[in-house]
């Protein structure tokens, strides 16, 4: 019984490989293939939603931490650029570190009063961050962020003298971007430290019990998740061009939330199917007007009852032990 | 050499005094159980060892360290480890996973070199991987590391547990009813495996319910009732105690 759990065959792993790298190349020459600005917007705006549940899945797919605000770290992102950009004229990928930065501090002051919350608690805290965050905006906090207007003007981010404007230009920007975290995340996730958050979501009085520091953990992946977000801000804001707090709202954060969860919280391939079911497949059905989000809402509500752990729950993850155990114990 | 000493240790939940002044030593190289009827405290002196509670009051001293206020992951660190008495492993995850996170504390890469899988954070993951197996190996299980560890035979769940503590490269551990639902069979390799863990100048300390388990296995006995000791020496010893027999065996008309 337990050798059934050997790893697929070779053969099939190498198709399904090709097929992902075919896939892939496809993919990312969709713009030579005359696809059109409004197609071309959608899958961007898919890639930005993809990329921000990506770094939700680490604090809410692998940490298991239950965090419906992460709008909030996007807007400061965003407005970290927007400020930078408009007062004093730096180049936009200039002010990225600075977004992720700015996120991942207001990630740690917000994040370490509430971390040891339990889930359902944590989650009305969270859902509390990203209103308080809104709200500041649209008061003009430290007379900066332009109240309910937000920032107008936020000039284009240039690339070794490259400027990019059109939408197949942030069509490679963001999809190389979310295709370099995937791989970054990837390699989060199979090491010490990716496996210390799966302990910590299975049962972290034995983490702790075992030796790993869960209020550091859960803190460091409530901050690697906003300086991602912050980082997808900087690129947000300079697509836009104009961004209010409008944008930031809760309904922003809840629809994260829902591709993770719905696409399979913990599994990246998972997570980049739920980007395109939530932000992209309504798209598809502008035909159908309001229905659309009716029958998305039923959609959802059959999803939670047959399948609650989402489309692709995360599988265990295979070890290749080094020589000479793999021989010993295959 | 005392490993580990605990000096009139209180704890109390609400109204309820679960510890009452306990004060013992523990030396090193030894086995000792901590018995006694239920309810009496066994639990929460672990739970105050190992740091999984904090005491009212007293103290505990682990070699040379205090820790009675310290964190449950900073006294694993010192070398203390533990068992749980409701087994407690992470059901969902393989087999050899459940023993990495005992090697965890003894690594030490962290976010960068994980993102960027730095060379030394490829060189570590061999090193936890090879010393995980070990654990395997010398508790019997080595063959199954790829199953999951929820989908285990309960004897095997019980000896992964202890793989587990062991990868945390322990000088004491402290097993919480290590036979606790266990056959005969079972109990009988226990005892020859928590043997195989003195030799390998492992300091023991238990809790169980099976005296002849305990009679057995152990060097020294700490007897608990309402939360005092009641009794304390060797096993041969407690065995004729009028005030333990009384306690915990029940009274002879």
């Amino acid at each position: 019984m337990i050798a059934s759990i050997s790893p697929a065959s070779s053969k099939w792993k190498n198709w399904l490989l090709g097929a992902q790298i075919v896939g892939a190349a496809a993919f990312f020459s969709l713009p030579q293939f005359g696809l059109g600005a409004y197609w071309l917007d959608v899958l961007n705006a898919v890639g930005i939603s993809a990329i921000l549940a990506l770094s939700l899945n680490i604090i809410l797919g692998h940490a298991g931490m239950f965090h419906m605000g992460h709008a909030a770290f996007f807007a400061v992102g965003a407005y970290t650029t927007a400020i930078l950009n408009t007062r004093l004229e730096w180049p936009i990928f200039a002010t990225m570190p600075f977004a992720g930065m700015a996120a991942g501090i207001f990630a740690v002051a917000v994040a370490s009063p509430i971390i040891h919350l339990r889930g359902d608690y944590l989650l009305m805290v969270t859902i509390g961050i990203v209103e308080i965050v809104r709200i500041a905006l649209i008061n003009n906090v430290f007379g900066l962020t332009g109240g309910s207007n937000g920032i107008i003007g936020i000039a284009r981010p240039v690339l070794f003298g490259f400027r990019i404007a059109r939408p197949q230009h942030f069509f490679c920007l963001i999809w190389g971007f979310a295709a370099l975290s995937m791989l970054l995340f990837y390699w989060l996730e199979h090491s010490r430290y990716g496996r210390a958050l799966k302990y910590i979501k299975e049962d972290s009085v034995a983490a702790e019990g075992m030796g790993v520091n869960t209020d550091r953990y859960k803190l460091s992946a409530f901050v690697i998740g906003a300086v991602w977000a912050g980082f997808v801000g900087t690129i947000y804001a300079s697509k836009m061009r104009t961004i209010s707090p409008g944008s930031f709202s809760f309904w922003e954060s809840v629809v994260l939330f829902m591709i993770v969860i719905l696409g399979g919280s913990g599994n990246q391939k998972g997570v980049l199917l739920g980007a395109f079911l939530v932000s992209g497949l309504p798209e598809l059905f502008r035909g159908l007007q309001n229905y659309r989000m009716l029958v998305f809402g039923a959609a959802l509500v059959l999803m939670m009852i047959f399948r609650p752990q989402g489309l692709l729950p995360p599988k265990t993850r295979n070890y290749t032990l080094p020589e000479p155990l793999a021989g010993k114990f295959p | 050499m005392i490993i580990l000493s605990l000096k009139t240790l209180v704890k109390s939940f609400g109204g309820l005094v679960a510890v009452a002044g306990v004060s013992f030593d523990v030396e090193r190289g030894d086995v000792v159980g901590l018995i006694g009827p239920n309810g009496a405290g066994k639990t929460t002196v672990f739970n105050l060892i190992t740091g999984a509670l904090r005491p009212d009051g007293g103290d505990i001293f682990f070699d040379g360290h205090r820790i009675d206020r310290g964190k449950p992951h900073q006294i694993v660190k010192l070398g203390l480890a533990r068992t749980f008495q409701t087994i407690r492993l992470f059901a969902g995850m393989s087999v050899l996973e459940n023993v990495l996170s005992g090697y965890h504390c003894r690594m030490g890469s962290g976010i960068v070199s994980s993102l960027l899988r730095l060379p030394h954070q490829r060189r570590e993951e061999r090193v936890a991987l090879t010393r995980a197996m070990e654990e395997l190996e010398f508790v019997g299980l080595a063959d199954v590391w790829r199953a999951k560890a929820g989908g285990l035979p309960y004897g095997d769940q019980r000896r992964l547990e202890i793989a587990r503590a062991l990868a945390t490269e322990p000088k004491f551990m402290v097993l919480d009813e290590p036979a606790g639902g266990m056959n005969d069979q079972e109990t009988y390799e226990l005892r020859g495996l928590i043997g195989r863990i003195r030799k390998r100048d492992i300091t023991i300390m238990l809790i169980e319910h099976d005296i002849g388990f305990v009679m057995k296995v152990c060097s020294k006995l700490v007897v608990i009732e309402n939360g005092a000791i009641i009794a304390e020496g060797v096993p041969e010893e407690i065995q004729r105690d009028p005030k333990v027999i009384e306690a915990y065996l029940g009274v002879d008309d």
